[in-house]
């Protein structure tokens, strides 16, 4: 069957079940039945502290089958994921499926794990270029995986659409009864948010720590009313591979180009203005794009309302300059914005749920006034691609792409119009992982295109001098550089499924001949 | 007509350079095969600007080359290859009066062997040496195909042993004088690059002092400093 994008997917794909097609971004809101939690209620005197993993797996009572979660904010530092899957593995236990909001290239070993059954399915809203990504499109994995975005996992958690039997919370410090943050100890990361549903809703919910600190902990970001067990380890991470120094802005000048350009828009079609909300990644362009806004907004005397999402150091500059009045962070970027969070009540947590959960009572990207987006690829109907790479193989999933765009009144992809000898807009890109009707405008260093549907825009830029064209023009001169590249060959084997952020597939992502 | 603000100097042995440069759109671009291409690329360069200016989309720009100096044994044949795809003007490094009519009997000939008509493409003089310094207006009557100069200070302060500062007091006798020979033939006169592309407010102040000096336009070796440049010279 096609979806409203026009993706032919199966009704259904084995490993993952019925599919419920994509019918359109705002086609799926309403009453929703949040599941129920099954929990073992701890009397006074219980020890939750458990000396190994290994006696976790038994008290958790681990086995064939289960689904165990992880966050990912030790990134590509963690240790947590390898030492416990390690430790399952060892058991001999077989059919696991990992449920992680992120995979970075630290993790490698699990693709042993799938190559030996250990690991049969993975779900993830965050995959980073490697050797599971690479594992998972070349077909190993038994299951398919399950992509989502960060308000998509949340939301599946919260529906029991993913359940959780064990969630493993990478702790950087905790108490003896199971209070955490992220703020302190030698792996210190910042905020925990994305684990924030697993231990609200898993059936067990283990706290991994290398810093065990007297009780209470201080700051607590989750508590100890959701926690069961308290595991101290060695290292839960190395901080080499957690946090940068500092994030800066591009010094490329194509790149400046464009977040120049991109700024101009935001100009033009009025969001500079005071209460303006605002995010972007932490790249080198979408950095120089928060310059110039800074710039923008500094020569109008604009204080805008909220900063939000993955925070950098750059953000948390702006909100000291008193350019911002709040930041809502879901992950630290450096360690300018752990210090930050950790010392400035302006500097606020938000859980994934809370960040881009479309189906509970308002997610902070539903009052986000400006997106900046990146793309691997964008059609010329603006869907955009950012889970496969040119020779089809997975680089990633949707991260925050498809909630940001969906709850942002401008949502603009920022991108190269070349890279790496490829065109980056085409007629129709390899995966979609956000859709084009979320998308409001193109912003490359030769020209920028408006979404057709958003005719406002197309009236509020048509008397500037930006380079304004359609974008099947900025497809054309792509072409013209790089050529057409041949279509990639996929067989039918279905090895990944994207989930859109309601938990309809937009796509599957099939192995590449 | 065409404005002489700013020239984008590019190596022309960077195909992403060549590619890019549009972008920013300057005034004139200056796809170079001197002094920002090594010995060893020389060959390969000539062969990529050539194409590059074949199949570009530099139509919002002015396509001018840096050739080789005759001297180096490169020029004749940087002529002699790229003449046919006719940029609006070669730049000549080292220029000199012989240099520049040596150069104006090569270049007649090759515009011939092209088929394009005779002086179709013009010469940009580089001002980079003592003597070319001195021989100023002679040097831009050498040939009717000079319309713009080029004041390269690095040059200079090469052959003279002076550290460059980023104010610049020390080419400022040289700096008038260019600037004040180019407006007496009526020509366009380039100032010398700003090296630290990431001072945009000193490039400003330095893009200022040119102006107030008499220069029309500016180089630049950075996409980036193309819109300060465009700023200061309107």
């Amino acid at each position: 069957m096609k979806n409203s994008v026009g993706r032919e997917i199966p009704e259904y794909i084995e490993g993952y079940g019925q599919v419920k097609p994509f019918g359109g971004a705002l086609a799926n809101y309403g009453e929703r039945t949040k599941t129920s939690v099954k929990l073992r209620s701890v009397k006074p005197g219980d020890n939750k502290l458990v000396e190994t993993i290994d006696e976790v797996l038994d008290k958790v009572g681990i086995r064939d089958g289960m689904t165990v979660s992880f966050h990912h904010h030790l990134r590509n530092g963690d240790y947590v994921i390898n030492l416990v899957m390690e430790a399952i593995a060892k058991r001999g236990i077989k059919d696991i499926t990992v449920a992680a909001t992120g995979i970075f290239k630290i993790h490698e070993p699990l693709v042993d794990y799938i190559k030996s059954g250990v690991i049969t399915g993975i779900s993830v809203n965050y995959i980073a270029p490697g050797p599971v990504a690479t594992a998972i499109s070349k077909g190993l994995l038994k299951k398919p995986a399950v992509l989502m975005s960060h308000g998509g996992r949340p939301r599946a958690i919260e529906s029991g659409d993913l359940h959780i039997d064990v969630a493993f919370i990478a702790a950087p410090t905790a108490d003896f009864y199971g209070n955490m943050n992220g703020v302190h100890g030698k792996a210190a990361c910042g905020t925990l948010a994305y684990a924030v549903s697993d231990a609200q809703y898993a059936d067990h919910v283990v706290a991994v720590t290398d810093n065990l600190v007297p009780y209470p902990a201080c700051p607590i970001e989750i508590s100890q009313d959701y926690v069961d067990y308290v595991v101290k380890v060695e290292s839960i991470g190395d901080p080499n591979g957690i946090v940068s120094g500092t994030l800066t802005v591009t010094k490329d000048p194509v790149g400046l180009r464009i977040a120049k350009l991109a700024a101009q828009v935001i100009e033009a079609t009025g969001y500079i203005k005071e209460g303006m909300s605002f995010q972007t990644g932490a790249g080198g362009t979408s950095l120089a794009v928060a310059a110039e806004v800074r710039r923008f907004m500094k020569e109008k005397n604009v204080v805008g309302s909220f900063a939000a999402g993955g925070i950098t150091g750059y953000m948390v500059d702006m909100l000291n300059d008193g350019l911002f009045r709040s930041l809502f962070d879901v992950q630290c970027f450096d360690l300018k914005a752990i210090a930050s969070m950790r010392d400035n009540p302006k500097h606020q947590k938000m859980s994934g749920s809370l960040y881009g959960n479309p189906h509970n009572r308002g997610a902070v990207v539903n009052n986000l006034d400006v997106m900046i987006l990146g793309a691997t690829e964008i059609d010329t109907d603006f869907n955009v691609n950012v889970v496969t790479g040119s020779d089809g193989i997975i680089i990633g999933a949707s991260g925050g792409h498809n909630d940001t765009a969906a709850g942002s009144k401008l949502a603009i992809v920022v991108t190269n119009l070349t890279k790496g000898r490829l065109p980056v807009v085409k007629d129709q890109v390899t995966t979609v992982t956000t859709p084009g009707e979320t998308i409001d405008v193109l912003v490359t260093e030769r020209g920028i295109a408006v979404n057709p549907a958003r005719q406002d825009l197309i009236d509020k830029l048509k008397d500037t001098d930006l380079p304004i064209v359609p974008i099947e023009v900025l497809k054309n001169i792509a072409e013209r550089l790089t050529g057409k590249p041949e279509p990639i060959k996929f067989t039918d084997q279905v090895v990944a499924v994207v989930e859109y952020r309601d938990g309809t597939v937009i796509d599957a992502v099939r192995k590449p001949l | 007509m065409s404005k002489n603000r700013s020239m984008l100097i590019i190596p022309g042995n960077s195909p992403k350079g060549l590619q890019n440069a549009p972008v920013f759109y300057p005034d004139l671009l200056v796809l170079d095969l001197a002094d920002g291409v090594p010995f060893e690329d020389k060959d390969s360069a000539r062969l990529l600007v050539k194409e590059a200016i074949g199949f570009m989309d530099y139509e919002n720009t002015q396509v001018v080359v840096r050739i080789n100096s005759l001297q180096s044994g490169f020029g004749a044949k940087d002529i002699e290859v790229i003449t046919p795809v006719q940029p609006v003007a070669f730049v000549i490094p080292q220029g000199s009066v012989e240099q520049l009519q040596d150069i104006e009997i090569l270049l007649t000939e090759s515009e011939k062997k092209a088929g394009l008509k005779e002086g179709s493409i013009g010469l940009i003089p580089v001002v980079d040496t003592v003597k070319a310094l001195e021989q100023m207006s002679s040097l831009l009557n050498t040939s009717p195909r000079i319309k713009s100069a080029f004041f390269n200070a690095e040059g200079l302060a090469q052959e003279l042993g002076i550290i460059r500062s980023k104010e610049g007091d020390e080419i400022l006798y040289a700096r008038s004088k260019f600037a004040m020979a180019c407006r007496v033939a009526g020509m366009n006169s380039f100032d010398t690059s700003f090296i630290d592309s990431n001072d945009y407010e000193g490039l400003e102040k330095d893009c200022f002092k040119a102006r107030n000096l008499g220069f029309t336009g500016k180089a630049a070796i950075d996409g980036r400093q193309i819109d300060t440049i465009h700023k200061i010279f309107v």
